[in-house]
């Protein structure tokens, strides 16, 4: 063993005696664990020499500790050492006790009590050091009790003949009526005279002194107004003082006093007539000759803007200070142009620092410390390099050349002053277009504020144009507010409605999923509007959707206007794409539609628009082809796993017996009146599932009805009398189906239900009231409702109807009133639970009842009051839905229709004529478990007769987890159906995907088979 | 006579600065002052984000930041960002002179200043700061008087 390994051992038990050993070893640890090993130490031993009260160690255990404190490890109980220390006489340990005191204490803690005194005694003291570190404490760490203890001190302190001590007690007077406001009047006298000292530093201090006591007290304001003039003295002085090393920074005398001095300017010209008279000339005077080549000039400058904007300053001087920001934001270009190159402007990010005294003793080290140092020679040659890389990227990158901290602030006031004079900023305009392609989100954050500001009627095709170009390319979190603003300018500077189609609809292409409801319900509320229009938008709209339908709200948009005036577009022919004219056909319009659906953008809500729009086109083309295409389209979706789809599927395609009504029902929707709303609050998603527009617009229609109807007391005593009798048969049903546990969660449902249904539909009450002889007005009064315009007449579709109802009138009016509780109670069971089944399917002519009863299929409020969705459910309700769930609650149990199986099932296995076909759906109790019906046809096509001891296994990635239930049987007759159900588990909603093991025996040839098959998943929204 | 207009700054008449942070590239804090209470892990958090922040910015961004209810400036100087917080409403550009002035401050008291001076003097570094930074406000700006006091 060497003697140094036994060194190095003895040494690491020692403890660390100096600070710098502390540091090394800190630093000489290679991972974060060594470096808090060391630090507890470090920390246990200061603690253990705190606790021996050493007073040679505790300097250094003190400094030590502060070091530690700076990392981030505790270091609180150093507080009552830095007491300690404050309390030497020796000025090293005060100055260290007073840096802890700082470092370790703030104005919450009650330890800071006990340094008053110390801080009493040092400010009396005759050295002027003692007394400086001890109002340089009081400044950073004053509390209010501390601020009234030793007021008296600092006002003593401010008249010292000292002007090291009497700056310091500027900057703690500053602190003390910040913390105490009432103390300001003990200020005040000394603070005068402090305006009129020479030394910059007690100057400084003494502005900041007035700002603060200006800013809090109005009268005091009024009081320093007379200091004006002795104020624009001193910026006279240091604007047209000449060199002093003292104050210059690159070639600008103190711009900090300068800016300080600004500043008061500001606050006392501020709406006074009289002091801004007396700082015009000065201001003028710095605005024009201060040099705007460096930042520091440009800090003044900033300033100076700020002052005259706030100052009711002559109009010449607002013109000059806003070519001022203009020049700031278009300062780099201007040096591009004029080649000027290699001045030593920082204008490439910041890492260059200007000030050539600075770095000129840097040369020798600029490569060893880190390589980032830029002394003036490299300097240049990076800058040169930065230069021509400018001059290569110049037309791609166009706006790469702003300095970016001017483009901010300039940016930013532009913000605030484009409110006062808009005029002067619009000259800027196009340089603040080119910001919002700037790298740094802060400046295109700005950029485009102001560019909202800025719109007005003369600019506003110019600007929505940029704006457009920029939405284009803009991050995704400015989109939604973007479209909303350009959507908004638009709608209030547009120059004719074509433009403001046009503008709207160019949103919806380029950030359609970015796009409110609002925005969006205004689009189509103009959109019907303008019916001169109807042709181009609707052509438009086609166009664009064929081009692309992953955009959401284009595709909402498109699928309503073109279901709205379908004929239109088909009328017209043909559109024009790119000077290229098309024909549009019947076929055409559904197979888009068709590629809607099926598309993999599609969701819910635009599922649900395509069905209605679909619907509607059944009424606008005329060709049988295009109206059996629709049927088979709407058929596609009678068994969809959305109840609401699926309800809209069955009840359309129901509606199609009623061709008498049908067109009256499909009229077009009523032009809206006025503004719905223009924007409300965000994130309004409570009714997601409708079609919101309509709802919106519809609602307005159906409120006015219902305020007509509650006048009639009658009435409402006679539908309550009603919902009681609904219930009590409701009731009955389904106990008899032995359904009990459920009754209760329905019974809530349905009289919520009912208790809507009877506030805003009464008509079915009062058709039972009045008898036959209103069935004609009744019907009239509802065909205003499905039309939503109130003055259809349909006198087709009366004939029609009228025999059904009369000839139901004469049944049991309780069992009349089962069948509209059937109705509701339909939707009710589809949105509440799993497993409800009322057979309404009542006599046919019940149809116009059931309607009616069903008119609230859907929790909603807002979807209620859709006319149109309402009134085609009237029509006889909804068996698929029923047989649906039995399906997927109990599908071992019960044989399908092979027709039903085959909807949504898909095709696992096909071999040896053994069938396997999957039919997943959600369940409604847990929508992360999927349950998946799996049938075994065995169509004998093999002929290998029966398939005995089949045995099915199936895996699932390690995400999911599976569950088999038993098969109904393992033996497949020929022409014979088994079955079995698994149920997945996928809690991360990851794509499902099965790898399946078959084996049976084939009962001709007595052959094994085994065999293994992937299934690759079912498709996006399937189920 | 103009009609009465509000100041552009009268949300917040404070305009001092909060807080100074100066770290290194790797994010380690190598001095820290400020100028109103807050309890440590406060501290601890905004320095953690401030520092995260300043330092994944690039090098043609903007040396402001908009961080929480105030304006982070900050300026690189070799492996050393020196990082100011100030009042939304204050002048950027001066602190960033402030900065500056520090700096040179600095470099004038150690000679050639380094990451390693302020790490084994961080006593002396904050000494020069409190000659030139009281409570958020300036106080000296010639630098002959920062240094010889």
């Amino acid at each position: 063993m060497n003697i140094d390994k036994i060194s190095q051992q003895l040494l690491s038990k020692l403890p660390i005696y100096r600070l710098k050993d502390l540091i090394k070893a800190i630093r000489a640890c290679k991972t974060a664990a060594d470096e808090r090993a060391v630090i507890q130490k470090e920390s246990a031993a200061i603690r253990t020499s705190f606790r021996e009260e050493n007073n040679e160690a505790r300097h250094a255990n003190v400094a030590k500790l502060l070091y530690i404190h700076m990392l981030g490890y505790p270091a609180h109980f150093g507080q009552m050492e830095c007491l300690k220390l404050v309390a030497s006489p020796r000025f090293a340990d005060k100055r260290l006790g007073y840096l802890g005191i700082m470092l370790l204490l703030d104005e919450n803690q009650e330890v800071l009590t006990l340094v008053t005194n110390s801080l009493k005694n040092d400010m009396n003291h005759s050295n002027m050091y003692i007394v400086g570190l001890a109002l340089c404490t009081l400044g950073n760490i004053s509390s209010p009790e501390m601020a009234r203890d030793l007021c008296a001190e600092v006002e003593k302190l401010l008249g010292s003949s000292n002007t090291y001590i009497r700056k310091k007690a500027a900057l703690c007077a500053v602190r003390i009526i910040r913390r105490v406001p009432d103390l300001q009047e003990n200020f005040i006298s000394k603070a005068k005279s402090l305006i009129n000292d020479r030394n910059h530093g007690v100057l400084i201090t003494g502005i900041t002194l007035i700002t603060e006591m200006c800013l809090q007290n109005a009268d005091t304001l009024v009081l320093f107004r007379k200091a004006v003039p002795v104020l624009v003295r001193h910026l006279k002085n240091l604007v047209t003082a000449g060199f002093s090393p003292e104050h210059d920074v690159t070639g600008v005398t103190d711009p900090f006093l300068q800016v300080k001095i600004l500043r008061l300017l500001r606050f006392l010209g501020h709406d006074d007539a009289e002091a801004t008279e007396a700082m015009n000339d000065v201001l003028a005077q710095v605005a024009t000759n201060t040099e705007s080549s460096k930042n520091v000039g440009n800090s003044i400058l900033y300033e100076t803007v700020l002052t005259i904007m706030d100052i009711p300053s002559e109009s010449g001087l607002r013109v000059l200070a806003i070519n001022i920001l203009g020049k700031f934001l278009s300062n780099r270009d201007n040096n591009i142009r004029t080649g000027g190159l290699g001045q030593g402007r920082c204008a490439w990010g910041n890492v260059i620092c200007e000030g050539p005294e600075f770095w000129q003793c840097r040369k020798t080290r600029t490569v060893s410390f880190d390589g980032g140092f830029l002394v003036q020679g490299p300097h240049q040659r990076y800058f040169a390099r930065k230069t021509q890389h400018a001059y290569s990227t110049l037309y791609r990158h166009p706006p790469l050349h702003f300095e970016p901290r001017h483009s901010y602030v300039a940016l930013e006031t532009l913000n605030k002053t484009v409110t006062i004079d808009t005029q002067a900023v619009q000259r800027h305009r196009n340089i603040i277009l080119d910001c919002l392609r700037d790298g740094d989100i802060s400046i295109r954050r700005r950029a485009l504020e102001l560019s909202f500001a800025l719109i007005n009627e003369q600019n506003v095709r110019v600007l929505t144009r940029e704006l457009l170009a920029f939405l284009e390319i803009a991050d995704a979190e400015f989109k939604q507010g973007m479209t909303t603003k350009i959507c908004l300018a638009a709608d209030r500077f547009a120059p004719n409605k074509r433009w403001h189609i046009d503008t709207v609809l160019r949103v919806l292409k380029l950030a359609g999923n970015y796009v409110r409801e609002e925005i969006l319900a205004g689009f189509i509320r103009l959109v019907a509007q303008t019916s001169e229009l109807h042709q181009y938008t609707v052509q438009k709209l086609y166009a664009a959707l064929k081009a692309d339908i992953s955009q959401e709200s284009l595709v909402l948009a498109g699928v309503w206007v073109i279901g709205e005036y379908g004929d239109v577009l088909i009328k017209g022919g043909s559109f024009e794409e790119e000077e290229l004219v098309k024909e549009v056909t019947e076929g055409d319009v559904l197979s888009l539609f068709d590629s809607v659906l099926q598309g993999p953008y599609a969701n819910q809500v635009t599922r649900e628009y395509v069905i209605t729009a679909l619907m509607k086109l059944s009424s606008r083309f005329t060709d049988y082809q295009a109206t059996a295409q629709i049927k088979v389209m709407l058929q596609g979706h009678v068994a969809s796993h959305e109840v609401e789809i699926q309800q809209r599927a069955v009840e359309y395609t129901n509606l199609f017996q009623y061709d008498g009504i049908r067109p009256a029902v499909l009229e077009r929707m009523p032009v809206p009146e006025g503004r719905v709303r223009e924007v409300g609050g965000a994130g309004e998603g409570a009714d997601q599932g409708r079609c919101r527009v309509w709802g919106l617009i519809c609602g307005l229609v159906g409120l006015g009805e219902i305020g007509g109807m509650w006048g009639d007391a009658v009435c409402v005593d006679l539908s309550i009398a009603g919902v009681g009798v609904l219930v009590v048969g409701w009731l009955f049903c389904l106990c008899v189906e032995g359904r009990v546990f459920l009754v209760c969660i329905l019974l809530m449902d349905l009289l919520w239900f009912a208790a809507l249904a009877c506030s805003i539909r009464p008509e079915p009450f009062r058709y039972l009231e009045t008898g036959t002889e209103r069935s004609r007005c009744l019907l009239m009064d509802l065909m205003g409702v499905g039309t939503a315009s109130g003055n259809v007449p349909a006198p087709s579709s009366l004939p029609a109807v009228k025999p059904a109802s009369t000839s139901h009138q004469k049944q049991d009016s309780m069992d009349f009133l089962v069948d509209i509780f059937g109705g509701g109670g339909g939707g009710a069971a589809a949105a509440s639970a799993p497993a409800p089944t009322t057979t309404s399917q009542s006599s046919s002519g019940a149809g116009l009842f059931d309607l009616l009863g069903g008119s609230e299929p859907s929790p909603t409020p807002a979807a209620g009051l859709n006319s149109l969705a309402s009134l085609s459910s009237a029509l006889p309700s909804t068996p698929p839905l029923q047989q649906q769930q039995r399906r997927t609650s109990q599908p071992v149990s019960q044989a399908q229709p092979v027709s039903q199986a085959q909807q949504g099932s898909y095709e696992a296995y096909n071999r040896n004529g053994l069938r396997i076909r999957l039919t997943p759906s959600r369940e409604i109790a847990n929508p992360n478990v999927t349950s998946i019906a799996v049938a075994f046809h065995n169509d004998g096509s093999a002929g290998a007769g029966a398939v005995l001891e089949l045995l099915f296994q199936a895996a699932v990635p390690k995400t999911q987890k599976l569950q088999m239930m038993p098969a109904s049987s393992n033996r497949v007759e020929v022409g014979g159906v088994e079955r079995q159900v698994m149920r997945v588990a996928n809690p991360n909603q990851t794509p499902l995907k099965l790898r399946l093991r078959v084996s049976y025996v084939l009962a001709n040839t007595g052959a094994k088979i085994d065999d293994i098959a992937e299934f690759g998943g079912f498709p996006e929204g399937s189920f | 006579m103009r009609p009465v207009t509000p100041l552009l700054c009268t949300s917040n008449p404070l305009r001092m600065i909060q807080y100074i942070i100066v770290f290194n590239r790797q994010g380690k804090v190598r001095l820290n002052r400020w100028f109103n209470a807050q309890s440590d892990k406060q501290k601890a958090t905004t320095t953690r984000e401030a520092v995260t922040m300043i330092l994944t910015r690039k090098k043609t961004m903007a040396t402001i930041l908009e961080y929480h209810q105030y304006k982070l400036i900050f300026r690189r100087y070799a492996s050393l960002y020196f990082a100011m917080a100030v009042d939304w409403t204050d002048n950027e550009l001066n602190v960033l002179e402030i900065i500056h002035r520090y700096v040179q401050a600095l470099d004038d008291y150690f000679g050639t200043v380094c990451e390693l001076d302020v790490i084994y003097n961080f006593d002396k570094a904050y000494w020069i700061l409190d000659e030139m930074i009281i409570g958020g406000e300036l106080q000296e700006t010639s630098r002959k008087a920062i240094i010889s006091e």
